[in-house]
């Protein structure tokens, strides 16, 4: 079910483990659905332009979940956060050759686990963040508080 | 999928399917091409067929400790649990509409119960405590006048535990009500006795004993009123219709064979294997956890639960250094929901998220387990170092 890529990124994970002082640390997914993925970058500042210099992950989650974090955090190193914030969850795929269906949505989380890293490095270093950032921030914590309801809602259910 | 580089393939997943006996490939060889008639036939070659027809559902019956005639055979386990819960329910519907059903039952019991409900029979659920065994007392109270059929697995397919079928049955009995169980799991690992288990219908496969796929049971007791589920030439008295599957069949009897010949030491080396497993798991890897009751389980279940990683990764970490395991993560399931077994056993979703079921059998040797010992552990370290809950780093 998985490419022999997906496979190798899994057992070798590149760029695995933690940032002391970080810049920015994006932190997504839910323990109850069985993903989550914190991500963290290193940002410097070259010949007036704002670098990824470093990206490390941490991943709970299935072997796609590691696979698409540590996938992610290759792809955006060495780009500048404008560039960074263009990945795309296809683009994940793609380095991946492929993901089964039902794993896309772990490609999603790697996006919005490097978009959550961004917005932290931008609020911490009092930047200016892109409307379209915010956005998606908005959208992940709701997502995220949807989901804990539902969660919550769910063990309430059990209960009676 | 590619064949992986390891050469060493240690096969831990005998619950899922096992491997056809040699020797029940041998017996089953000449009902292929040379005793290949159709039971139902009246020719030589279909007497022969149905001679060795009948000398099957004789071995199953004296397992069973039941009459020949009362051994029916199907297709799979889900076939059979499909015919005994909507057999006995449309076969009794004037008697009532109450069917009572475990809630760690396979789905396809599970499942079935739900069409019938849509069907307008009502469904119960007999809640189980956090070993998986089910509540008693809450059946005791669940049972009406209007109750037909109660189904309890023998045994559960994904935690291991074994029910007390017996009490069950004798609650059934003194109330009139017929109890179905599916010992897909139990039958060929243990006695099973239908009079002393008080069962009105079981359920037993042949390839979770090292017959072939594709030959199942269902032991219905005479007098029990049951539909048809599959309407057709009339075989297996008018209950089964379809061409019998005697090959598959002449295996699954010889697979019941040699599990009976075998059963009393093959259950003390599986059990001493198993326990040496689970205590030195427990031991060696901390936050780890034993699903399942520790005793009232079957001989080769092992079933554990590990903080901080998920259990998909830990079976695909397995399968590179050649074990095969089998999870029941919400990640790899269809639905992406968590095993209903274990919620059903108060574990929390998030929990429940880093299991693994581990089951042996005939073919696992004391180095393979040596093996998964050395190799567990690693793994577990592996994606906890992964994992960002890992906050300890153990």
């Amino acid at each position: 079910m998985y490419t022999d890529k997906v496979l190798k990124y899994f057992h070798k994970p590149r760029n695995l483990g933690k940032i002391k002082n970080a810049d920015g640390i994006g932190k997504v997914g839910n323990l109850a659905c069985g993903d989550m993925m914190y991500l963290y970058i290193k940002v410097e500042n070259i010949k007036g332009k704002e670098v990824i210099t470093n990206v490390k992950f941490q991943t709970f989650g299935c072997v796609a979940a590691i696979a698409t974090s540590s996938a992610i955090t290759e792809m955006v190193k060495g780009k500048t956060i404008e560039e960074a914030l263009k990945v795309t969850n296809d683009e994940i795929i793609e380095s991946l050759d492929g993901l089964p269906p039902i794993k896309i949505h772990c490609s999603v989380l790697a996006t919005e686990a490097l978009a959550e890293a961004i917005y932290d490095y931008l609020k911490k270093s009092n930047k200016p963040t892109p409307k379209d950032l915010e956005k998606k921030h908005e959208s992940i914590v709701r997502h995220n508080e949807e989901l804990e309801e539902r969660y919550e809602e769910w063990m309430e259910n059990q209960k009676e | 999928m590619k064949t992986k580089k390891t050469s060493k393939r240690i096969y831990l997943d005998y619950a899922a399917t096992t491997p056809v006996d040699k020797a029940v490939i041998t017996c089953m060889l000449p009902y292929f091409n040379k005793n290949y008639g159709n039971s139902s036939s009246i020719h030589s070659m279909g007497v022969e067929a149905n001679k060795a027809l009948e000398k099957s559902r004789n071995i199953m019956s004296k397992y069973l400790k039941c009459s020949p005639n009362e051994i029916y055979f199907t297709s799979s386990a889900t076939e059979s649990n499909n015919w005994a819960l909507k057999g006995i329910a449309f076969a009794n519907k004037a008697k009532g509409k109450r069917i009572i059903v475990s809630s760690i039952e396979h789905d396809c019991v599970l499942n079935s119960a739900k069409w019938l409900e849509s069907q307008g029979f009502e469904i119960k659920y007999i809640s189980v405590n956090k070993d998986g065994v089910v509540n008693i007392n809450e059946l005791k109270k669940l049972m009406n006048k209007d109750t037909i059929l109660v189904s309890v697995m023998h045994s559960n397919n994904e935690i291991g535990t074994i029910e007390p079928i017996e009490e069950i049955g004798r609650l059934c009995k003194e109330r009139g009500i017929l109890l179905h169980t599916d010992a897909s799991q139990s039958f060929g690992k243990m006695n099973l006795d239908v009079e002393k288990l008080n069962v009105d219908l079981l359920t037993a496969s042949s390839h979770k004993i090292y017959g072939p796929k594709g030959a199942a049971l269902l032991y219905v007791r005479n007098g029990v009123n049951i539909e048809p589920l599959i309407h057709g030439g009339g075989h297996e008295r008018g209950k089964r219709s379809s061409t019998v599957n005697v090959p598959a069949i002449v295996g699954f009897a010889k697979a019941l064979d040699i599990c009976i010949k075998e059963m009393k030491t093959e259950d003390k080396r599986l059990i001493k294997l198993r326990n040496k497993v689970i205590k030195t798991i427990l031991k060696k890897i901390p936050q780890s956890y034993l699903n399942g009751h520790p005793v009232k389980r079957l001989s080769n279940n092992i079933n554990l639960r590990f903080d901080f990683i998920e259990g998909e990764a830990l079976m695909m970490e397995l399968d590179d250094k050649g074990i095969e395991v089998s999870t029941a993560s919400a990640c790899s399931s269809p639905k992406l929901e968590s095993s209903h077994v274990l919620l059903a056993c108060g574990i929390e979703k998030k929990e429940a998220q880093g299991t693994i079921r581990i089951s042996l059998g005939r073919f696992t040797k004391d180095k393979d387990i040596e093996y998964l010992l050395e190799i567990l552990p690693k793994a577990v370290k592996k994606l906890r170092v992964i994992s960002p809950m890992n906050l300890k780093n153990c």
